[in-house]
């Protein structure tokens, strides 16, 4: 045991990057609803991208360390600290046994990745150790964190060795990734999406409607869907469609007109029909959308999804060199 | 067949345009698609799934970039290779399933207690809670694809007489192992879970288990056969 959650917060799970290859037997990718996020905070604290963090959601969390460790976070708008040193995103930053780790309920956005180097240790299910919380397993017993809940951790890579050496004066490095990286949550947010495999199926009102005007995220969201409400989106025809495949990113429309924004933990395949797709480096702002926030969605061709995204992982190639340079 | 963006990081391939024509001869060939697939190693690949009359491709569009597809047209890149990866033989009716589909038997207990809408089916349908069971367990079926919870299992070949449409509010809780009709569909729910099927019994057999691989006892293409069990043989099951 090397950490205790003594206030376990609202929503606190094991995520790591997901599951990948058993969407066939019906188990959803899951992992870190923004991935892009713990890749970061992992990296920013000497781990590979591929470690166990935490995915905090709606904050209030308080976690004691037992031995020295360095951790990072990325995220909403939320307030930290270590002790009572303010501890902002993206600051990697050093841990003394016996510290402690609070953040607070946030000012803007809803979720926060807290890598602690080593990462968290429980057991790999099916190649990750992602809590699937719908179906139980995974993480720390398949379910969220819980107030007093001990857990171990990896030992501190290499890497991280480094960056203690480095820390032990200045306990919060001063430097820190790109502001979009390690801040994805937005006043205003607007999402940027492909067209759906069923778009043809939808009038033009709907089109327009979809295009230009707000859509409020409803109270009943989760690691599954945001479900949003506004103004209806309706069908030409209503013929029932066999199910296929949806990911997340997929906004699916079931018949009441008011879409669906799948996320990681959703079902892997679904029969409404799928009007678009939020294209993939917008995830993370996606993941900040709380109940009550109002969002908008703007169309890019296929081709644009795919140059930001190779741009972003570029640019992340680079920032990796970069922090190993360092150490 | 028609190939579509999934958003930026799957495509979809619609395999057959009308299923419900000849589902067993759609099936093996959605499955046939999804093995030539599976074994052609396209660049960038994470994995393929099926449902139904599609096959799901996932990709990570950055390994597909640095293996050489153009970020500016990735969906004509891969249409290409998909196209030339299957066999030329798909076309070609009558289409044989590539791996002969294994039967599975699955032992249900059907007493009231697990039954819980035995005789609301048995009412619907208008024939007696017996004569549901008889028809339920005397036909065969085939799992046309694993969703909706992890291993839950769509089964197609439920006799038309049995068909029995979704409830109008689904339940909170559906037990695991529950053995359910839905539409003209058959299922059963690997772990607890909400559900708007009719439950008519329940397995003692474990159809989802994460800690083994593969985690889920049936597939897409599996042939199942329900076997009717007392509620002794079903606590000597589990115990």
């Amino acid at each position: 045991m090397n950490a205790t959650a003594i206030r376990a917060g609202f929503l606190t799970s094991v995520q790591d990057l997901g599951r990948i290859g058993f969407r066939q037997f019906g188990v959803s990718s899951g992992g870190a609803l923004d991935s892009h996020a713990l890749r970061v905070a992992n990296l920013l604290v000497g781990n590979d991208e591929t470690a166990a963090g935490l995915e905090i959601t709606f904050g209030a969390l308080r976690l004691r360390f037992f031995d020295e460790r360095v951790i990072g976070w990325c995220g909403g708008d939320f307030e930290a600290r270590i002790g009572s040193t303010p501890l902002a995103a993206g600051h990697p930053a050093l841990v003394d046994a016996g510290q402690e780790f609070f953040i607070e309920s946030p000012a803007l956005g809803c979720r926060a990745w807290l890598a602690i180097s080593g990462g968290v240790d429980v057991p790999i299910v099916l190649n990750s150790r992602s809590t699937d919380l719908r179906a139980g397993f995974g993480g720390v017993h398949g379910r969220v964190l819980r107030d007093g809940e001990n857990f171990s951790l990896v030992r501190n890579p290499a890497r991280t060795a480094t960056l203690i050496g480095k820390l032990r004066r200045e306990r919060v490095a001063r430097w820190k990734p790109p502001h979009d990286w390690s801040s994805p949550a937005r006043h205003e947010p607007v999402l940027r999406f492909v067209r759906g495999a069923n778009a043809n199926l939808f009038d033009p009102l709907a089109w327009q409607r979809l295009t230009s005007e707000t859509f409020s995220v409803s109270p009943d969201s989760d690691r599954m869907g945001i479900r949003l409400q506004g103004p209806a989106l309706k069908r030409t025809d209503d013929v029932d469609l066999l199910s296929e495949a949806v990911a997340p990113g997929t906004i699916q429309v079931p018949p009441s007109g008011d879409p669906i924004l799948l996320l990681n933990d959703c079902q892997t395949i679904g029969g409404y029909p799928k009007i678009a797709h939020v294209i993939t480096v917008d995830l993370p702002i996606a993941a900040q959308l709380c109940p009550g926030a109002d969002v908008r969605f703007v169309e890019v061709s296929l081709s644009q999804a795919h140059t930001l995204l190779v741009e972003r992982a570029r640019n992340l190639e680079q920032f990796r060199r970069g922090l190993e340079a360092q150490l | 067949m028609e190939i579509l963006p999934l958003g930026d990081s799957a495509l979809l391939l619609r395999v057959v345009e009308n299923f419900d024509e000849d589902p067993d001869v759609a099936l093996n060939k959605v499955l046939a698609v999804k093995h030539a697939l599976d074994a052609a190693e396209l660049p960038g690949a994470i994995e393929l799934t099926s449902a139904y009359s599609t096959v799901a491709f996932f990709y990570d569009p950055v390994r597909a970039v640095d293996q050489g597809g153009p970020a500016s047209d990735l969906l004509a890149w891969f249409a290409q290779r998909i196209r030339d990866a299957l066999p030329s033989s798909l076309n070609k009716p009558p289409l044989r399933a590539l791996k002969t589909s294994e039967l599975v038997e699955i032992p249900v207990c059907y007493d009231h207690e697990f039954a819980l809408d035995l005789d609301e089916v048995a009412k619907r349908v208008g024939i007696g809670a017996r004569e549901v069971v008889d028809v339920h367990s005397g036909a065969e079926y085939r799992v046309q694809c694993v969703g909706f919870t992890p291993g839950f299992p769509y089964l197609a070949g439920l006799p038309e007489i049995l068909a029995t449409p979704r409830k109008n509010i689904p339940r909170r809780e559906i037990p695991a192992g529950s053995v359910a009709i839905g539409g003209s569909q058959t299922g059963i729910y690997p772990i607890k879970s909400p559900g708007g099927w009719h439950v008519i019994g329940r397995t003692p057999l474990l159809l989802f288990n994460p800690e083994k691989n593969p985690p889920a006892r049936l597939s897409a293409g599996d042939r199942v056969r329900f076997r009717p069990i007392s509620r002794d043989e079903f606590e000597r099951s589990t115990s």
